[in-house]
């Protein structure tokens, strides 16, 4: 159940965090389940009926300790659960030859190519705005950045979000299993164009992506889609359907 | 006890000595009962205000980019069509009203000035001058954020949690103002906070009548005094915060810009360290409050109330150390991430406690349905579902994915909502006749109830789907985003809740001023309870008791006790079995 719910996850450590979320479901869910049983029949059984007087008591040790000790249990094993998937998503970056820079501004996405020379800050540098583009099946390493305000970097169908703030360089990392066009929403306030502060990332397979970058990412290659072709996009008016 | 008894000396002599006039009994009061009706009038109306920007907000995301009824006469120029701006202002502000103008005004302000000094048997707070300011202190607040709807620029629009950079420099937002009028009221708030925690806890500590032990202490007292324990402390960090973010808008300091070398993760650090401590300021009175009335409707006593008050002293303590799950995809350093995981987990299991024992203190009842414990019950009802959505959230991995989406307003609402505002309900039925003299109306009572029940679950409850789903928060137009699209009508579903949930208030309000004015009288002791305001006058008139002060015999939960006839035994009543051995 529930699965229905989630969009589609076709990043390699999303089935980790989707697994996680339905133990914590079924685990939350058969909790519910059963207090909500308990209750209703209290509410049912004890209503007030006249010729009976209320069982009086104070409490009862043992009943405390046996629930507080087994909802401890349960929340110290999910969080030995978790552990595994907190540090592979966010506490390693896999080896890989594929970066790219990805900075958040009032209201898009840029992204940042090295360009040939295999290094950021070149004039060889290739900027998109709002377009992301990756090959499917490699680790993909994304330095996040801001220049004003904190956005955040959302992937629904990678299960991936994490804040770009000003000031500082955030390495992250992904890998996709499934070519296709993925949206990228900002998932913080970010100001009046928050809501529209979004792009695409296009995962392409191994060929593919070899024929966009060498369309696009050559020395020589026109970029179609640089920051500097669609000033207005900055505009947040413009973000307004 | 010394304390006790010379205030009590020192107050009773003026026992039945001058009259006050109409501005010192109605406005410059310094009596605890009345102050405290000012405040849940201020909460009250603050209610309207965040309210009516809820259902703007509703409405922008069901149909988004239409005009919003009603709105026409405000927004001339696009005829009720809300623009991106002003939509973060309207979340921005309900979100601001709600948690520092609402639910802290009705249930620290009101309802802790009007327990504290009737459930321990005292006369008036400790300080009561004090308890004065700290009321106008936070109605000038109110002013204050309400001001800033008018200013040019409009007002905050930054979210309630206003994170710098976007907060701290005007061209960000555009708001100019009105983000300086937040952080000004939020900061005489803080002030406002301290004056009344310091006297909460001093009161507490030093005031309580003969007998009265702390282990006698009603459980809603108790939660009040962790409450003022945890406002003392956390308040200060935010008002510190807010001053260091008003510099950094018109003194040209940098804390938190990095243009100037600020760090802008210091804003959240300061923020959620009072932040998270905030969700239990909220959250514990109407815990208290939930375990002040089950008994009284269930005529049994609490169920575990040494664990009762522990739990809540647990909550208190870790709620310092758990404040960074509000930041897990921030760019903290991750390995933080997995320290505030652990506490996180760890929290949940005092809220388990607590839980369990309610459901205690159910078994074996004679439950008795009345509009207090209706709401009590919803109270506790709606707590577990928050509480067990927090376990989501609590799992750093899985806090990737739902941080920042619906799923997280849809916790906050069954915790703030179906906790702390169904807390406030069951505390505004349960103590009106003491409060004002009169019975409310059942009927109407109950209408409000059912409404507020089931149109507040067919509100919320479909967000953690949507949430699911992916939708973000703060967003102006879902239909933006194709991955949004196929849900939108959930959209629509949840505005039409909230409209009901809307509506659902118009019979409390008819029952509230109508009961003020026309509704029987009370006698002393509606409910047949044991705690000690119910043996003053209702109204209690000015020094609560006459010239002795009630002495207390034992704990705040005797009821059906084999020891009585009846299924009740007072607090301040001798054993029956000594009839006369007492002082009274
Ligand atoms: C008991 C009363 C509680 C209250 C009043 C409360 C309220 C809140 C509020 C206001 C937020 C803010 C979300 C935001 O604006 O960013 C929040 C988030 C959160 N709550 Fe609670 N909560 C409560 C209980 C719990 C429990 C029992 C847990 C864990 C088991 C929990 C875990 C969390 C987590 C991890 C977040 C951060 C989520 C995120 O930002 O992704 N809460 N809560
Ligand atoms: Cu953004
Ligand atoms: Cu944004």
């Amino acid at each position: 159940m529930l699965s229905w719910w989630l969009p589609e996850n076709v990043a390699t450590f999303g089935g980790e965090i989707d697994w996680l979320f339905h133990l914590i479901y079924y685990i939350t869910g058969i909790t519910f389940i059963l207090v909500t049983v308990t209750f209703l029949s209290f509410i049912v059984i004890y209503r007030d009926r006249p010729g009976r007087r209320a069982r009086y008591t104070h409490g009862n040790t043992p009943l405390e300790i046996v629930w507080t000790v087994v909802p401890s249990l349960i929340l110290v094993v999910l969080t030995f659960l978790s552990v595994p998937a907190w540090s592979k998503i966010k506490m390693s970056l896999p080896q890989t030859d594929f970066v790219v820079q990805v900075t958040g501004k009032q209201f898009n996405w840029q992204v940042t190519y090295p360009g040939p020379d295999g290094r950021f800050g070149t004039p060889d540098d290739k900027t998109l705005l709002d377009e992301m583009h990756v090959p499917v099946g490699k680790p993909i390493r994304v330095n996040l950045r801001s220049e004003d305000v904190i956005h955040s970097f959302f992937v629904p169908s990678f299960r991936f979000k994490q804040d770009a703030v000003p000031g500082r360089e955030i390495p992250t990392w992904f890998e996709v299993t499934k070519p296709g066009k993925y949206e990228i929403p900002c998932a913080e306030l970010c100001g009046f164009g928050h809501s529209g502060m979004r792009a695409w990332i296009y995962v392409h397979t191994a060929e593919e992506y070899a024929k966009w970058a060498a369309a696009n990412l050559a020395a020589q290659a026109p970029v179609a889609q640089t920051a500097q072709a669609k000033p207005s996009a900055a505009k947040g008016e413009s973000d307004r359907r | 006890m010394s304390a006790t008894s010379v205030s009590a000396h020192g107050h009773a002599t003026h026992v039945g000595h001058h009259e006050l006039g109409f501005w010192r009994t109605y406005v410059f009061s310094t009596d605890h009962k009345m102050i405290a009706r000012q405040f849940l009038f201020l909460g009250l109306f603050m209610m309207i205000i965040g309210g009516l920007l809820a259902l703007v907000v509703r409405w922008q995301l069901a149909w988004p980019e239409t005009a919003v009824p009603g709105l026409g006469w405000l927004l001339t120029d696009t005829g009720g069509v809300l623009e991106p701006a002003e939509y973060n202002m309207a979340f921005t502000m309900h979100a601001t009203i709600m948690i520092f103008f609402v639910v802290m005004p009705i249930l620290a302000g009101a309802f802790g000035n009007f327990c504290i000094p009737l459930m321990i048997g005292a006369r008036d707070m400790a300080f009561p001058f004090l308890n004065m300011l700290s009321f106008w202190a936070a109605a000038v607040a109110g002013v204050l954020m309400l001001f800033g709807f008018f200013v040019e620029g409009g007002h905050a629009a930054a979210g309630w949690t206003s994170y710098a950079p976007l907060s701290a420099v005007p061209e960000y937002t555009g708001t100019n103002w009105g983000q300086n009028l937040w952080c000004i009221s939020l900061f005489v708030l803080g002030v406002s906070s301290m004056m009344g925690s310091i006297n909460y806890v001093t009161t507490i500590i030093n005031m309580r009548a003969p007998g009265m032990k702390l282990f006698r202490m009603p459980l809603v007292v108790w939660s009040l005094f962790i409450t003022a324990i945890l406002l003392l402390l956390a308040l200060p960090v935010l008002t510190s915060g807010v001053a260091m973010l008003l510099f950094d808008r018109t003194l040209g300091t940098s804390w938190f810009k990095p243009s100037g070398g600020g760090e802008p993760l210091l804003w959240q650090h300061l923020f959620w360290y009072f932040g998270h401590p905030e969700v239990y300021i909220l959250i514990l009175p109407a815990m208290g409050i939930a375990s002040e009335i089950l008994p009284v409707f269930a005529r049994k006593p609490i169920f575990g109330y040494h664990a009762m008050a522990f739990s809540m002293i647990g909550i208190a303590f870790l709620s310092w150390v758990v404040y960074g799950h509000h930041m897990f995809v921030s760019g903290m350093n991750p390995a933080l991430g997995m320290s505030f995981m652990v506490t996180t987990m760890i929290i949940a299991v005092p809220s388990a406690i607590k839980t369990f024992n309610w459901l205690g203190t159910l078994w074996g009842g004679r439950i008795r349905f009345t509009v207090p414990m209706l709401n009590a019950l919803a109270f506790v009802w709606m707590f577990v579902i928050g509480g067990l959505s927090g376990i989501f959230m609590a799992s750093t991995p899985v806090d990737i994915y739902i941080q920042d989406t619906y799923f997280i307003v849809a916790h906050i609402h069954y915790v703030v909502f179906g906790g702390s505002i169904f807390g406030a309900f069951a505390a505004i039925y349960y103590w009106f006749p003491k409060m004002f003299g009169r019975l409310t109306n059942p009927l109407l009572g109950h209408l409000h109830f059912w409404g507020t029940f089931v149109f507040f679950n067919l509100t919320f409850f479909p967000m953690h789907i949507i949430g699911v789903g992916g939708q973000m928060r703060r967003i102006y137009n879902p239909l933006q985003y194709e991955f949004l699209q196929h849900q939108q009508h959930w959209n629509v579903i949840i505005t039409i809740g909230a409209i009901g949930l809307g509506l659902s208030q118009i019979p409390f309000v008819i029952n509230f001023f109508w009961s003020l004015f026309a509704g029987s009288r009370a006698p002393h002791n509606p409910w047949n309870a044991n705690t000690l305001e119910w043996s003053a006058p209702s109204p209690p008139p000015h020094l609560n008791w006459g010239p002795t002060l009630p002495t207390v015999y034992r704990g705040p939960y005797e009821y059906s006790s084999p020891e009585s006839k009846e299924d009740f035994l007072p607090q301040w009543q001798p054993s029956p079995g000594r009839v006369g051995a007492g002082r009274h």
